[in-house]
């Protein structure tokens, strides 16, 4: 029914496809301002561990490097999906989001493992100011990347039913913002609160 | 019995009795009013699902002014609890919740959705655009805004409101002092409101970057545009600070983590500058929109271009930059050190340079122009000297050395008045009345408006000018009582006589409404007032599309509809074509009750319940995700026939 610009990418074609990604750019200029607040909490409180453990004691660089290359590469495979889906091929998009995925997937298992270590070492979220903003912050990305599983599952089945059009190109692109987005945080998380605790 | 008991009101008086009953009464007549008329069908169909941003705005307007109301009964009832010495009118923990909730709901309740009917309503005919850039997101914001409205006021007759004051402070907030499930109303009721913000935040600033008409450049667009664009900046990025504040507010009540609690490493103080953060630049999303409705009033009523329009843009963005430099003002007296407070102190004072460039921009406007005291006009004349005691008695406040003299007093609670009433609400009732006629199609009573604003005005004064007296004589805020020999009582009288008057004026409102939808004529066509902006260039009432033909403005200046009428300009050059429109939906109103019921479970701590209302707000996302939704058209020789009715009627 809209209006279809074949002159620009697929995802870009029409006025409302535009629309949605500007919208969403300054959607994540807002998740910049969560994210940073965290950060700027998580710097007020880092030393305020009271009668609990500091950050060196708990943080473990095996898991840590484990989630790292798992966002990193999945990263990296949602860039090759949105490339396929430039050439117009519905199949490598579904194989390299679908990567991306299970990817996300394996990165969360990981996440899950460590936070039920840190319960159990006695690190819990309510054990001191500490732990608290940690577990939070953490969470808080986890549970975006959580989100980001289910909506792009959805985009799979959409486009493996509907094939590559502006309406689910136009998905998939933001949907890849989004998940580069993740990824940055997450290179903040494994500088500012993991390295940096670990030093 | 013990699951029961947690409804309860913890302290619970004669009034709050009586207005659970009234409560109760005015939604049973509702319900069974809107029943026997039959209108449920025509609510949901023409209200509840509308994805069009002039009948959003009206809800907005629709919420604020009872929000108004309820935040008014609040004051009024301080008022009169002060009045005299030792008074027992409302006990200290009645007070408490009194001045928490008035705080609450007439900053994030009544003054919000007002300057948001004023975003949705004027925006996009002030763009000449067909609608906003997410219609249906703007449905949702609404939903979501009005549902945490409601659960915020729910709190006063389900399980108690909160009472640790509108900035929530802890520890005073923490359960220990808090003990109450009043200040977990104000956590998630607030958080469910401010996440609609946010969307129309998003929305606002998509709408004026992308869909401005033909020729309108950045720097010719209107100045209330302007000041949305700027505002709805500031929300995108303070917002989110209070997202996570809250946040970490509700997790320290429900799930005992130790962010601002004393022992274990918490810091209370971290609360105040998060908030603080977000609050300051709230300040500025209520005080810049109600500039830009002044600056359209003041032009029409000048018959004069805006003086300095390049200066009044950039005086904007230097505020909205300044906006997030000056929050720890808030808190000079809590021990954060000489340099810190100096820091904070010229930037607080620096602020006033280009609040005071608007003022004189605006003094200027009017200088030589062909002034005519209308009543929107008389609202702006009455602001322009109100507003600048307000920000001189700000500049007192921003010598942190002076600020422990007044910190927590009534002085600071006159000065904020005093830069809230006639900066956002005069603007608010000002641009009401100039844009009546756009909504509704008829005028309101000049006389009954003009009494109104001087009743006001007085009203006002009487009010808040006792308040830097006994403020600055020691008169603590937040006091629910004093004695006699403190000496304040003639003044606090006098206060509670302006407030009456305050009343007074609200209900010549309410009046002036009823009177002049009686009585005042219908044919007065789409210009009314001889205005200016492209708002004023469509038909009244305003047809679904806005416009017929979308204005090209690349003849005219940033008061193109003026530059047609007086030059001769061609707006609407081209013929009609088809008009794609957006459809209705009911899935925002559907995922705003599952938020409401999501958020009264968690106050509640019934996880069963809360987890069924997140289920079903994902459904919600789902089911959008795989619907398919182009939209419709409207042919263009349906909307030949719609314009053709507009000629048939008269209307010019």
């Amino acid at each position: 029914m809209a209006h279809i610009d074949h002159s620009r990418p697929l995802e870009y074609s029409t006025e409302e496809n535009r629309l949605k990604i500007l919208g969403f750019w300054i959607f994540l200029g807002a998740e910049i301002m969560l994210f940073g607040t965290l950060f700027a909490s998580y710097f007020t409180l880092v030393d305020r561990t009271g009668s609990g453990p500091i950050g060196a004691e708990i943080f473990e660089i095996t898991p840590v490097l484990a989630e790292t290359f798992l966002l990193l590469a999945s990263s990296f495979t949602i860039g090759l999906a949105i490339h396929a889906m430039r050439l117009g091929s519905k199949k490598a998009t579904l194989t390299f989001m679908g990567i991306t995925l299970v990817l996300g997937l394996a990165f969360l298992g990981v996440e899950i493992y460590e936070f039920q270590h840190y319960v159990h070492i006695g690190a819990g979220l309510s054990v001191s100011a500490f732990t608290s903003i940690l577990l939070t912050t953490l969470g808080t990305h986890g549970l975006h990347v959580t989100l980001g599983f289910f909506w792009g599952l959805a985009i799979i089945i959409q486009i493996s039913k509907r094939g590559l059009n502006h309406v689910t190109a136009n998905k998939a692109f933001i949907f890849s913002l989004y998940w580069h987005f993740l990824d940055v945080v997450w290179i903040f998380i494994f500088s500012f609160i993991y390295l940096k605790g670990m030093m | 019995m013990e699951f029961f008991e947690r409804f309860m009101v913890p302290h619970p008086s004669f009034l709050i009795y009586v207005s659970m009953v009234l409560i109760a009464l005015t939604s049973i007549a509702i319900v069974v009013g809107i029943t026997y008329f039959k209108k449920w069908g025509y609510l949901w169909s023409e209200w509840i699902t509308t994805v069009d941003h002039k009948k959003i705005g009206i809800m907005y307007l629709l919420t604020a002014l009872l929000m108004l109301f309820r935040g008014g009964v609040d004051a009024i009832m301080m008022r009169l609890q002060l009045a005299v010495p030792d008074n027992t009118f409302l006990d200290a923990q009645h007070y408490n919740e009194i001045f928490t909730t008035h705080g609450v709901v007439m900053i994030l309740f009544m003054a919000m959705p007002f300057i948001t009917f004023f975003f949705n309503f004027l925006v996009p005919l002030q763009i000449g655009a067909r609608d906003v850039a997410f219609p249906r997101l703007n449905n949702l914001a609404f939903w979501l805004f009005f549902m945490g409205a409601m659960l915020f006021n729910l709190s006063f007759v389900v399980g108690g409101s909160p009472d640790a004051g509108w900035t929530s402070y802890f520890p005073l907030a923490n359960n220990e002092f808090s003990t109450s499930v009043g200040t977990n109303y104000y956590m998630i009721a607030i958080q469910i409101a401010g996440i609609g913000t946010l969307m129309t935040g998003i929305n606002f600033i998509t709408t004026i970057m992308k869909m401005r008409a033909p020729g309108m450049t950045l720097f010719k667009m209107p100045m209330f545009t302007w000041s949305s664009l700027i505002a709805n900046l500031i929300i995108v990025f303070a917002f989110p600070v209070l997202t996570v504040v809250l946040a970490m507010g509700t997790m320290d009540r429900l799930f005992g983590t130790q962010f601002f609690t004393i022992g274990n490493g918490g810091m209370d103080m971290l609360w105040a500058n998060l908030f603080w953060v977000w609050g300051h630049p709230e300040v500025y999303i209520l005080i810049l929109p109600a500039f830009g409705i002044f600056s359209e009033i003041i032009t029409t009523f000048s018959r004069r271009n805006l003086y300095g329009y390049n200066s009044m843009v950039w005086s904007m963005v230097i505020i909205s930059v300044f906006s997030f430099t000056v929050w720890t003002h808030h808190f000079f007296t809590m021990g954060q050190g000489a340099m810190t407070n100096s820091i904070f102190s010229i930037t607080t004072m620096l602020i006033a340079v280009p609040t005071g460039v608007k003022i004189f921009n605006w003094l200027f406007t009017l200088y030589k122009g062909k002034i005519e005291m209308t009543t929107p006009m008389l609202y702006t004349i009455h602001f322009i000297p109100l507003f600048t005691l307000g920000g001189v008695t700000g500049v007192m406040l921003a010598m942190s050395a002076a600020d422990y003299q007044y910190h927590n007093t009534m002085f600071l609670v006159a000065h904020f008045h005093n830069v809230i009433i006639p900066g956002v609400v005069y603007a608010m009732l000002a641009g009401l009345t100039f844009y009546w006629p756009k909504l509704f199609g008829f005028m309101l009573n000049e006389k009954i408006g003009k009494a109104t604003v001087w009743v006001m005005s007085t009203g006002f004064l009487l009010a808040f000018m006792p308040m830097y007296i006994t403020g600055l004589d020691g008169q603590a805020r937040r006091m629910s009582t004093y004695s006699e020999a403190t000496g304040y009582s003639t003044l606090n009288m006098v206060s509670f006589i302006g407030a009456g008057i305050m009343a007074i004026s609200f209900i010549m409102l309410v009046w002036n409404i009823w009177y002049s939808f009686k009585n005042s004529p219908r044919d007065i066509g789409s210009d009314p007032w001889n205005a200016r902006g492209l708002e004023w260039a469509t038909h009244t009432p305003i047809p679904a599309y806005n416009f017929a033909i979308t204005p090209d403005v690349s003849e005219s200046t940033s008061e193109a509809f003026w530059d047609m009428k007086k030059n001769g300009t061609k707006l609407f050059k081209g013929k009609i074509e088809k008009i794609h429109m957006p459809n209705y939906s009911g899935l925002p109103f559907i995922m705003s009750c599952a938020f409401f019921l999501l958020g009264f479970a968690m106050i509640f701590s019934m996880w069963i319940v809360a987890i069924i209302g997140f289920i079903v707000i994902l459904g919600c996302m789902v089911y959008r995700s795989f619907e398919k939704d182009e939209g419709y058209y409207i042919p263009a020789e349906e909307v030949e026939a719609i314009e053709k009715q507009y000629e048939k009627r008269g209307a010019k």
